[in-house]
Formats: structure tokens, sequence, C-alpha cells
């Protein structure tokens, strides 16, 4: 014989696992972003730049082997004869640059469509002519750049999108599943049934609690062994950490999702409003791709949630390779999300409709 | 075994609305106690309240002793309780579902199988209860509220929607329940029902109760004249009208109706006469109890 606590659990455990349903948006759905991300994006490298030369550029034609070598690997280099039409295409979105050399001047046109590129195509250009005019002036140069990049940065596509998208997936199941479950069993009067029966209150939450942890910690498992199976995943010392992080990270979305059960009247309603809350927070959180380049107002919006918590947590400890440090105030922080929101929703509590 | 169950004044409002409206009754240990009424009359408010489901506005209810408002588990192992909704944990099975709710009440897994065997369902022990007819889904939910054996078992609308084949089976199930010593309290709109399993019933209108006795003092307080059926064939309508105490009589479909306040004499005489074809006597049930003292119109 089962504990109540217990019997719940496993009661909820099949309720979960024999939805198809359910299984395919906590698992399936998410496993397809890794897919998507970690294996079809992956390696893509900064596309290359098209320029068009017209006529004789002594800089590029008097080139040294090994320089146009290197050159070769950023740009794709077409030779033309009308300017005209080489502008034509440049005006279309066809190519990125035009050059042309004037007696001493070299020409770049550029289009300020994409403003990216019409940097790379410039600051190409210039670093091609300070070096021709250096092997002319046959003075070696007073300086030396050399660039080193830094561990964060080299992370590839899978290193990010791993912690990240799990840190979606398991907001998402946590979610629903708490929502779903807290208002199916009110509207189908099970809840009032289990108010009958003599067991604490707390244990019904406990249950929630309890599977809606497995589930993440099953989650993570199918995550890391596909990612480090198929794309090539490398966990730096401390992956383990993630452990803790995600049971915080659970506690945080139940309570969202046991929110959304108080408030909604069907269960249409509760899947509503778990999407309504999820879907923005995991962009807005990094799930789908890095933050960095947003606007200062939106990452401030994005660190009043507790999704991106999880997902910095678990990016420290799980590919950047730092210690047990990192996940301090990730912790605090996603519990005392836990704990506010949990209050307020035991306080919208209804046993019944 | 069996408790009893006390009811005071009870009121419950909800806003302006007097859903129950000064309501007191008592039920004695091992009584079968039926709450009658048309919908929206306010017994399954009345049953909720006295479950412990909802709070009285006003009044007191007590079982054996306790407040069946304040959750206490010594009370709550000694009730079991059926719900109008079926209640059950989804994609479980039948026996999952007694298996689960025997957990609770902290019951091993052998007793699942005597209720599936006693509500007859053990060929459908292993389908999902998504699965069950509706029928089979009551009977299981039946089964639920016994799986710790109370003392006291409350019932609302058990045979609502069922065949008559499962009803008649259901209703042999609740007599030997209450059988063995149990309180059941059931609510119902099936006179019939009330009139074959009830020792007492309340009937209940507008949160209130118009009647509360055995079901055969009600009809028997209703004065209704004894209606007499017999074949065409064995009289005729004009020869019925001069019979001694025939009171009203009209030819339906296939028969010859004679109401009379004295049927013994009457049913003499006609067997004197040898016209006694196709004979049958009824006396007022207690659906015209029902339809008198609450009356016609359409609820909710």
């Amino acid at each position: 014989m089962r504990s109540p606590l217990m019997s719940l659990m496993v009661a909820m455990a099949k309720g979960f696992v024999r939805d198809k349903m359910t299984l395919f948006w906590a698992v399936a759905f998410p496993l397809m972003f890794l897919i998507l991300f970690g294996g079809i994006f992956t390696d893509q490298g900064a596309a290359k730049l098209d320029v068009v030369q017209v006529g004789q550029v002594a800089v590029l034609d008097e080139m040294p082997d090994q320089a146009r070598e290197a050159l070769g690997e950023g740009f794709d280099i077409e030779k033309v004869t009308s300017l005209d039409a080489a502008l034509g295409q440049l005006k279309d979105g066809d190519v990125d640059g035009v050059v042309t050399q004037d007696g001493d001047k070299v020409v770049v046109h550029f289009s300020a469509a994409d403003q990216v590129k019409a940097a790379q195509v410039q600051g190409w250009f210039q670093g091609i002519v300070q070096a021709a005019n250096q092997s002319v002036a046959d003075t070696p140069p007073a300086f030396q750049l050399q660039t080193e990049q830094v561990e964060d940065e080299s992370l590839e596509q899978i290193q990010y999108v791993t912690p990240s998208l799990l840190g979606w997936a398991v907001a998402m199941s946590a979610a629903f599943g708490a929502a779903l479950n807290l208002v199916s069993w009110r509207v189908n009067g099970l809840l009032r049934r289990l108010r009958l029966a003599p067991i604490r209150t707390s244990s019904v939450v406990m249950a929630r609690i309890g599977v809606s942890l497995v589930v993440a910690l099953g989650q993570a498992a199918i995550f890391i062994g596909l990612a480090t199976a198929a794309f090539g995943l490398k966990l730096s010392g401390w992956w383990p950490l993630i452990i803790p992080l995600l049971a915080a990270g659970t506690l945080s979305f139940l309570s969202i999702g046991m929110l959304g059960g108080a408030v909604s009247k069907t269960e249409e309603g509760a899947i509503g409003l778990a999407n309504f809350i999820v879907l923005p927070m995991a962009f807005l959180s990094g799930s789908f791709f890095p933050l960095d380049g947003a606007p200062k107002w939106l990452q401030i919006v994005s660190n009043c949630l507790p999704l991106k918590h999880l997902n910095d947590g678990m990016l420290d400890v799980m590919v950047r390779g730092q210690g047990p440090s990192a996940i301090v105030l990730p912790m605090i922080i996603l519990l005392g999300f836990a704990l506010v929101l949990g209050t307020i929703a035991a306080r919208l509590f209804r046993w019944d409709t | 075994m069996g408790a009893s169950i006390t009811v005071d004044g009870l009121v419950m409002t909800y806003g302006s609305l007097r859903a129950v409206d000064d309501i007191s009754f008592t039920v004695g240990p091992g009584e079968f106690f039926g709450l009658l009424g048309p919908n929206g009359a306010g017994k399954t408010t009345t049953l909720e309240t006295v479950e412990g489901l909802r709070k009285a506005t006003a009044g007191r209810v007590d079982i054996d002793g306790f407040d069946p408002w304040k959750r206490q588990p010594e009370l709550q192992r000694r009730i079991g309780v059926q719900l109008q909704s079926s209640s059950f944990f989804e994609r479980l099975t039948a026996r999952e579902q007694l298996v689960t709710f025997a957990a609770l009440y902290g019951i091993g897994t052998d007793r699942a199988d005597d209720l599936l065997e006693q509500v007859g369902l053990v060929d459908k022990a292993d389908s999902p209860v998504e699965d069950l007819s509706g029928g089979q889904k009551q009977r299981l939910s039946i089964a639920c509220a016994l799986v710790h054996d109370p003392e006291v078992l409350f019932l609302d609308e058990p045979t609502a929607a069922l065949d008559p084949q499962s009803r008649r089976n259901l209703w042999d199930f609740l007599q030997g329940l209450n059988g063995s010593g149990r309180t059941v309290v059931l609510t119902t709109h099936y006179m019939e029902e009330a009139e074959t399993l009830c020792d007492r019933v309340a009937i209940i209108d507008h949160g209130r109760i118009l009647e509360l006795d055995t079901p055969d003092a009600l009809i028997r307080s209703l004065d209704v004249p004894t209606r007499i059926r017999l074949d065409p064939e064995a009289i005729t309508v004009d020869a019925a009208r001069v019979l001694t105490g025939a009171l009203d009589v009209h030819s339906t479909a296939g028969s010859v109706v004679i109401e009379t306040r004295e049927p013994g004499p009457l049913l003499a005489e006609l067997a004197s006469r040898d016209a006694l074809e196709g004979l049958a006597v009824s006396k007022g049930t207690l659906e015209d109890v029902f339809l008198s003292r609450t009356g016609r119109e359409y609820r909710a």
C-alpha cells in the first residue's frame, strides 16, 4: 500500500504519461527546437560578402597570394566591366559592395540597406588599402593587432541552445502541468472529492511538485543525452549543479501555473493563460536567441522573469565552466519568485467552481 | 455501524437567494433517507452542506457529534460521498481509481478487487475511466465512495441517466448496503426510486421541507381515489357509471378506468358479475404526492 502522497503522485504521473498530447508538448516539441537550432543552424558561420570589382583595382589585383587566401574566407569577388550594371546589383541587394579604382583612389560603393554588411565592406577595404600603403612605404608596422576570443563568445550554437531550450521546456511543462491539473480536477469535481478524504490539502500540492520535479529531470536527461550524442555538446565540470537550479526553477513555474489554474474557470482558459505567460517569457529570457543585442529596457524586463535566471545559471555551470557560486543568485531569485507567486496562488485557490 | 445525522435550522444564502431556508431533519442510525425535490429546490445544496463541502450561512449540522465543515479525519473516515459529477483521476483505469482512493484512506489494494466485484465491474477493471459507460461510471463512483467501508453514505442522484436494468441492479446493491446497517442519504427526482429504497423522505422545494414522512404515510395522506382498470370487453363505460361508489368513469386506449374511494364493495360487485378481465388496481403514488405539493410548472 502506498502513502496518500505517493498514491496521488502515481495517479498524476500516470495521467501525464498516458496523455499523448501533454507528452508531445512537454518533450517532443522542445526537442524539435533543439534539433532545429542545434542541428540545422549549426556551423553556418557568418555569411560571405559578395563584392563586385569593376575594371582594374590594383590593391586587389596585386595582393600577395597569402593575403588573397585570407581574404577569400570572407569575400567572394566577381569581376565585371560595367559599373552601371554592378551598381544596379548593389541597389537590388544582390551584392554587398562594388569596388573601382580611379587613379590613386579606391572607390567602394555600399548600400545602407544592410548596415552590418556595409560596415564590414568598408572595414575590410580600409584594411586592404592600409596594408597596401605600408608595403609601398616599405616600413614595418609600429603596432600589430592580435585578436583572441574568450570562452563565452566561442560558445558554439549547441552549447548555447541546450541549456536555454531546456529552461523553456521545463517552464512549459511545469506551468502547464500545474494549471491544467488544478483546473481539470476542479472542473470534474475531483478536488472536492479529495477535500472529503482524510488527507492534508498540502498533499495535493506536494504531489504536483513531486511529479513536476521528476518530469523536469527527465527532460534534462533527454535534452543533454541527445545534445551530447548527436550534436557534440560539451559539458563543463559543474554541470550537475543544474539539478538544484531546475528544482528551484520548477517551483517558480509551478507557482505561475498554480496562479493561472486558480484564476481560470476552464481547461481551455488555463492553457491559453499558460501560453500567454510562458511563450513571451521564453523569448524575453533568451531561450531561443541571446538577448545581448536587445535594448536596455528589454533587458530590464528580462531580468524580472524567472526563466532568465534559470537560463543564466544553467549556462554558467553547464557550458561556461563556472562553479557553485554561479548558482547562488539565480537560486535565491527563483525561490523568492516561487514563494511570492505561490502565496498569492494559495490565497486565490478554490476547491470548486 | 450506522451513524446518526442532525440538521437543525439550516440556512444557505447566495446573495439575495435563499437556496436553503430553515431546513431541519434527523436521520437515525441505519436509516435510508431520501431528499426529493425538483431541480433547483435546494436538495443538493443541503446534501453538500451535510457532507461538509459547504459552510452553512446559519444553522447546525452534526454527524455523530462532529461538525462536517471542520475537516476532521475521524469523521472523514466514517462518511462516504458520491458526488453528482463523475469525479475521477483522468486516464486511470477503474481498478487504479479504487486503489488510489483506498490509499488515500490508508487501505490496501484487496478492497479494490472486492468492490469491483460487488459493483459488477470486474471485466472493466483495466479500462480507462473515459471508456466506461454512464452506468459503469456511476457504479464506479459509488464503489469509490465505499472504498473505506463508511458508516454513512451520501449519494447525489445515483441513478441519473441509467437504463432500467442498471437502475434496478443499483437499487438492489444500495438496499444491500443499507441492510448491512449503514446510514444512507440520497437525493433523487425519481419517485419510484424513493418509494422503493427510502425509509423516510423529505420533499423539498424553494429551500424548504414541504413534507417529511415514510413514503406510505405520504401517499395515504394525499387521499387520491383508487383507480380500477378493466378490459373494455369486461364492462361498458355506461354500465360502470352505475356501479356503487364509482366517482368517475372514462375510457382510455384499450381500457375502462373507474375511480372510487370504496374499492372493496366495487370490486366485489365486479367479481359477482364476472367482469374482472384485465383488472389492475392502483392507488396514488409518491409522484402524485410530489406533484400535488410542488406543482406542475417547469423548473430549472
